[in-house]
């Protein structure tokens, strides 16, 4: 009987399978398994994992340690709005905030250099998102996320606001420049 | 039984209890409605995001957004999906449905649930995005309404239990329930956990909007959200499937190639999609690697597994069902032959291939945990589920519509023309949209964003020429889709308010191959795999399946490839 029917055949899970499901499913079924592998393969030998080390914190807890950074750091202010741009020695913890409706601050940082950056909300949830290189996270208010980045293209890389974060969403922009080493 | 209580639709054969079907009507009347608000919605957001127009200013834009979301995600689908449960359950086993009068009050909370969350989106204080995600605070009726419907969709999944139940007591069918209410019932209990979950996390929600609670916890609040939002994706895979095979019961007396594996491949689904919220989550703080990788592959691909069986099945079984009528010349006559004007064939065909080749295979690559780093939150996000849900499901639903219209609603489909048509404007506009929005988050484009030129920002950015060329393309894509979804709404609410009734099956308004008379079994000389090739009963499907196969690799590959070329991370 047909698909809107009962089973003609009470017992249908006797029934043997036809070979072109037989074979279909075999075939299905490595892919499977190996698209599950490819994922633990790309932690060993893979170079873009994103880590699992995150911390609960506050806004405030956060902005200090940021703003700490930020007067250390400051090599200078760009736009009208005096946004400062920080330059942290490689190797160091780097702090970048979300909140309405701003990344804060812009930084600058080395090519070939690895930072561990610091990311967290001030307020509502954002969408980390870095163009062109694209690389995109969710940042949530209350945790504070480490990425180890290398950065290993120099120029200018833009911070942009991927989730919807109120009627200012569309102007939440922020900078990373990356230059070459000084030598 | 008292005969006034059903009627038997000549043509069908099909036996309808009257309440039920009443109900039936309203669900899908309502979710009509709906899909017209949305539809309208939908143009306005699109021609908003086609950036030589951009029409609406922001805060329109984010308010119809929200409207064109829940509307679409959740009215409609579930809406629609009610009226399917019904009828797989009554319907299909010739039973009277347990308790309409109660099904009538679930009825009442999903239509005050639409109104309470309509109003609090149309005041403009609820524009948050159907995620809602804390700490953005909305109107509490937002939240209220999507309860008030979430209680209601929950009633009408318990009656649709309760009347497989009855049904099996007074013996109305025998042997086992029938494939399709199979996977009815498969999206039925999908559907209960995910009510569920929307309860733990919309219930406190709302409370917090009140102000009787103090804080949500924001990655909390999205892992229970996922719960909820992810698995209705699940239920509306179940329904689909079950509704593809119920088109190819009813367009060809299919039959499945085996009841076994179709019913396991279900099965997969409740055992396995629950996890997959994870999907959502992969760049989230604080989720640990193991975590995500063992829940985003739903336990190593099994669900993915059930979809790629089902994706064979389906067009397997009207493959055999073709080969046993005679067209078994080379390895595609039989869908050659398909009767491509039928829009229940032709909507039903299309939902499958757009689903499993632009839905399924973009869902799979950007669900893998680090491939997820470079499509997360970008308008390629979108691209994926308007192939699922949309392609898939909507047109499924949509292709189902014109069979049910002369057999529930006994009207004849008007406009036959234009009927004949609307597969394709829909399904062909929205596989041209949704590969346009992968092509723009591809290259970064972000999803829920009223202004991809940045004008009004202190700093600047610009995205390459390709991605604007790209959403383009996605605006002139979409309007075509949409007017594929005017010229659905135009027919089924002119046939079911204004049309003339069915006399007889050719009175039906276009061509029907043939309306649910399964054939009785015609084996061809040697078995069905004699009507085949190299012992396959359907070589046809199979060579598309490997086809599939072989794009969904080629395109895996790319990805990766593309994701070693991004910024160290660790
Ligand atoms: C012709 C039909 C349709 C067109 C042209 C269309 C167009 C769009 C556009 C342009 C967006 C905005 C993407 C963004 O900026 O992030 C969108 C979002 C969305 N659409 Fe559609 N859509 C259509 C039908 C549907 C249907 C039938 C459904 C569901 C069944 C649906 C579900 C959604 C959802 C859930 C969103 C996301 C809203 C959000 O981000 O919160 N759409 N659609
Ligand atoms: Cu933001």
């Amino acid at each position: 009987m047909s698909a809107i029917q009962p089973p003609a055949e009470t017992v249908w899970w006797k029934q043997p399978l036809d070979k072109v499901e037989g074979t279909w499913i075999a075939i299905a079924l490595v892919w499977s398994l190996f698209m599950f592998f490819m994922m633990p393969f790309w932690h060993v030998y893979g170079k873009q994992n994103l880590s699992s080390e995150a911390y609960k914190t506050t806004p405030q807890a956060y902005m200090a340690k940021t703003q700490a950074m930020v007067d250390q750091y400051t090599i200078r202010t760009e736009t009208d709005a005096k946004l400062p741009v920080v330059r942290p020695p490689p190797g160091s913890d780097v702090y970048l905030l979300g909140r309405l409706w701003q990344w804060w601050p812009l930084l600058e940082l080395e090519k070939g250099q690895t930072y561990r950056l610091h990311i967290s909300s001030m307020d509502w949830q954002h969408g980390f998102s870095l163009q062109p290189v694209n690389i995109n996270t969710q940042i949530l208010p209350g945790y504070e996320m480490v990425l180890t980045i290398t950065p290993d293209t120099d120029g200018e890389q833009t911070i942009i606001c991927n989730e919807f974060c109120g009627i200012g969403h569309h102007n939440m922009v922020g900078k990373i420049y990356v230059t070459e080493g000084e030598t | 039984m008292s005969n006034e209580l059903f009627r038997t639709c000549p043509e069908s054969g099909l036996q309808f209890h009257r309440p039920a079907e009443r109900l039936m009507k309203a669900h899908a009347v309502v979710a009509v409605v709906i899909l017209l608000l949305g539809g309208i919605a939908a143009l306005l957001v699109t021609l908003t995001r086609w950036p030589a127009v951009h029409l609406l200013p922001a805060d329109r834009f984010y308010q119809l957004l929200t409207s064109h979301g829940v509307n679409m995600l959740i009215f409609w689908i579930i809406s629609f999906e009610i009226a399917i449960l019904y009828f797989c359950s009554s319907t299909l086993l010739k039973c009277r449905l347990a308790t309409p009068k109660l099904a009538w009050v679930g009825f009442g909370l999903m239509l005050l649930g639409i109104i309470v969350n309509n109003l609090a989106v149309a005041n403009g204080d609820a524009s948050v995005m159907m995620t809602s995600y804390v700490p953005m605070p909305a109107n509490p009726n937002f939240y209220l309404g999507l309860i008030l419907f979430a209680v209601g969709a929950l009633i009408g999944c318990f009656i649709f239990l309760a009347t497989l139940v009855v049904a099996k007591d007074e013996k109305t069918y025998e042997g086992s329930i029938p494939l399709v209410t199979f996977g009815a019932l498969t999206a039925c209990i999908i559907a209960v956990f995910t009510i569920a979950s929307g309860a733990i996390v919309l219930v406190p929600t709302w409370l917090w909007s009140l102000g009787y609670i103090n804080n949500i916890d924001a990655a909390m609040y999205r892992i229970v959200w996922w719960a909820l939002g992810h698995s209705s994706q699940q239920i509306n895979v179940a329904a689909h499937v079950s509704v593809w095979y119920a088109i190819a019961a009813i367009v060809f007396g299919a039959r499945p190639l085996s009841e076994k594996v179709s019913r396991t491949a279900f099965f997969l689904y409740i055992a396995f999609l629950q996890l997959a919220s994870a999907h959502h989550l992969l760049v989230d703080p604080g989720l640990s690697a193991e975590w995500k990788i063992f829940n985003t592959s739903y336990a190593m691909y099994l669900a993915v597994l059930a979809s790629m069986v089902h994706g064979l099945t389906v067009p397997g079984s009207i493959e055999v069902a073709q080969r046993a009528k005679g067209y078994t010349k080379g390895l595609f006559q039989w869908l050659q032959k398909a009767p491509w004007s039928n829009p229940i064939f032709s909507g039903m065909f299309i939902s499958l291939v757009g689903f499993g080749f632009l839905g399924g295979i973009s869902g799979v690559v950007m669900g893998t945990e680090q491939i997820n780093i470079i499509i997360h939150n970008t308008i390629y996000v979108p691209g994926h589920f308007h192939a699922t849900v949309v392609i898939g499901t909507t047109l499924a639903f949509m292709s189902l519509t014109y069979f049910l219209i002369p057999t529930l609603f006994r009207k004849q489909v008007a406009f036959p023309g234009i009927a004949k048509l609307q597969p394709y404007f829909f399904g062909i506009g929205m596989s041209v949209f949704a590969l346009a929005m992968m092509g723009a988050g591809t290259l970064g484009v972000e999803r829920r964003h009223w202004d991809m030129a940045f004008t009004n920002s202190t700093l600047a950015f610009e995205y390459p020429a390709s991605a604007y060329t790209l959403m383009g393309i996605m605006g002139v894509a979409g309007v075509v889709a949409i007017l594929g979804g005017a010229m659905y709404i135009l027919v089924t609410v002119t046939s079911v308010f204004f049309g003339k009734p069915v006399g007889s099956e050719s009175s039906y308004g276009f061509t029907t191959a043939r309306v649910s008379r399964a054939d009785p079994l015609i084996v061809p000389e040697g078995g069905h795999a004699a009507a085949g090739k190299w012992g396959f009963a359907a070589p046809g499907t199979f060579l598309l399946a490997i086809f599939f196969l072989v794009t969904f690799i080629l395109y895996y590959a790319v990805n990766w490839k593309y994701l070693a070329s991004v910024w160290p991370l660790s």
